[in-house]
């Protein structure tokens, strides 16, 4: 059979990703952001849609990059690329022990109440965060300046959030192919089978959460530098904007599948884009309303969408 | 006889309930027991309790030899104590072959021997399973899409593929076409001969318990009513004194 598989989208994605940056000069800054948009949508997608726990505190994770990074790229006195890598180092290390130790007093909490708790994590990250004067209080923090020429520097960004996407992808689907992946899966089934079953519920759902937290801090820490100022409520712990749509990208592409999330991403991503552009002052209230049309069409997302149509026609032919 | 489990004088109260009172129990090492009792006489609540669902107010449990009432569910599944449910559980999402690939014993190990991809051996050992027990080309299928009686028989073979020493069956014909019975009491016998697996079964048909256990215990009102074979159990007046209401 001659199908298009996983191998030659990847191959495709990969060659938009390299190429864009030069044949879309002028769109390199949200070429960036949509890369920033799938590792957000994957990395949300390992807990909210592989394992049935639907996490509205991942942008802690994220704000914990971005403050690591800005922190010690201020502090600790190396050139601006020796200290980026530091600062990404440092902030997905600090993201993985947030995730331990969040995951240990939160994993144990189902369905609803878990999505609160995660929901009250991130609001009071924010708001810690807004009034601690080391990492710069409510005023937020400002990044060092990019040594490199003006052109170079949105490009620079662009790939490697390019690099950080694709790996997340990567080991995403190299993470769902295992015994972990349909661990996972029985976890959001039936947790209580897979724990009377021998699983270690605990152990998984804490590692997969580690997983998550690591992408997110290391795109936390390039997004802040990306974008040169961290506030606390409206970057680095933006709940309302980047904590939603990591949820809706990953829900409008079908939450539980490997390209869901990306192609989420993608169609997330453009059609704010266009509403910003064409519809500027309305472009909250179309977004509100993308999100009900996602809701109430595409419940399943549009894989599971696309899932349902041809298994319709299988069962017709 | 060496116990392969031993229950002694199991207390379990909810609130004001007492669900067993001093229950003892033993189940030998290779053999079918069977556990009957009157609708609310606390089989299931024992079941529970063996298997670290409920903590228990009082009395012992030993798995071979060692004392397992403190611990919880997954760390005595993991010594070989599986159990299935009466409204069976599986998992809806998943096909029957992953449902089968998740159950293997490997599946206990770290995290580290999770993250291998699931090797042949294993998906073929499911396959057999589901092959024995009659589901063998319901394998891509969603598990959730199966009916009752197949998800019931696929929660066995799943709890087989766990290499249990001891399988607890709560209730294994419950909701079962009454013409498929007869393959399962013969696919539980062999689940204890052949692959050595020692059952202690919960059932209301007493056909079936009659035929298929060495040895029954008969629970009423949370204790131990009568305790021997089918056919002491069957000449029990106090058993039937039980079922019927008249005690």
């Amino acid at each position: 059979m001659s199908r298009v598989n996983d191998w030659h989208i990847m191959a495709a994605l990969a060659l938009f990703g390299i190429a864009a940056p030069f044949l879309l000069p002028g769109l390199v800054t949200q070429l960036a952001f949509l890369w920033l948009m799938v590792v957000f949508a994957l990395t949300w997608d390992m807990l909210g849609g592989r394992m049935g726990y639907n996490s509205f505190g991942n942008i802690v994770f994220f704000g914990i990059g971005c403050y690591a990074a800005a922190v010690l790229q201020r502090d600790a006195g190396l050139p601006y690329f020796e200290g980026l890598a530091l600062g990404l180092a440092v902030g997905a290390v600090l993201a993985v022990l947030a995730a331990i130790v969040f995951g240990a007093a939160l994993l144990g909490i189902r369905g609803h109440y878990f999505a609160i708790g995660t929901l009250g994590l991130g609001i009071a990250a924010g708001e810690i965060a807004s009034g601690w004067r080391y990492v710069g209080a409510g005023s937020g923090l400002a990044l060092p300046l990019y040594p490199g020429d003006l052109g170079s520097r949105e490009f620079f960004f662009c790939y490697s959030l390019f690099a950080l996407a694709a790996l997340c992808f990567l080991t995403c689907r190299w993470l769902y192919g295992t015994r972990f992946g349909l661990a996972l899966n029985a976890i959001r089934d039936d947790q209580d089978k897979a724990d009377a079953m021998g699983l270690r519920t605990t152990r998984i759902k804490i590692f997969a959460w580690s997983v998550s937290a690591f992408f997110l801090g290391i795109s936390g820490g390039l997004a802040a530098n990306m974008i040169g100022f961290i506030d606390p409520r409206d970057v680095a712990f933006a709940g309302a904007t980047f904590g939603v749509w990591m949820v809706l990208m990953a829900i409008l592409g079908g939450k539980g599948t490997l390209w869901g999330p990306v192609l989420g991403a993608f169609v997330f991503h453009v059609t704010q884009e266009l509403f910003w552009t064409y519809l500027l002052g309305w472009q909250r209230v179309a977004l509100g309303l993308l999100i009900v049309v996602i809701v109430v069409f595409f419940p399943q997302g549009i894989m599971g969408w696309l899932a349902e149509r041809r298994e319709r026609r299988g069962t017709a032919a | 006889m060496s116990a392969l489990l031993e229950v002694r004088g199991v207390t379990k109260r909810f609130g004001g309930v007492v669900a067993n009172e001093s229950v003892s129990l033993r189940v030998e090492k290779g053999e079918i027991a069977g556990l009957i009792g009157p609708n609310g006489s606390g089989k299931t609540t024992l079941f529970g309790c063996i298997t670290g669902t409920h903590a228990v107010d009082g009395g012992d449990i030993l798995f071979e030899g060692q004392p397992i009432a403190h611990l919880r569910t997954a760390p005595i599944a993991r010594r070989g104590l599986i159990r299935t449910w009466q409204q069976t559980r599986i998992y809806d999402d998943m096909t029957c072959a992953e449902n089968m690939a998740i159950s293997a014993r490997e599946a206990h190990g770290g995290l580290v021997a999770l993250l291998r991809p699931v090797p042949a051996a294993t998906t073929r050992r499911g396959d057999d399973l589901l092959a024995f027990v009659g589901l063998h080309e319901k394998r891509a299928e969603r598990a959730g899409r199966l009916s009752f009686g197949q998800q019931k028989l696929l929660e066995f073979a799943m709890a087989l593929m766990n290499e249990p020493k001891l399988l607890l069956l709560d209730e294994p014909t419950a909701g079962i076409n009454p013409t498929l019975i007869n393959g399962l009491i013969d696919r539980l016998r062999r689940a204890n001969t052949e692959l050595g697996v020692t059952l202690l079964v919960i059932e209301h048909n007493m056909r079936v318990i009659m035929n298929l256990a060495h040895r029954i215990t008969c629970l009423a009102h949370g204790r131990v009513l009568s305790e021997g074979t089918p056919d002491e159990i069957r000449d029990d007046r106090r058993v039937l004194d039980a079922y019927l209401g008249a005690a």
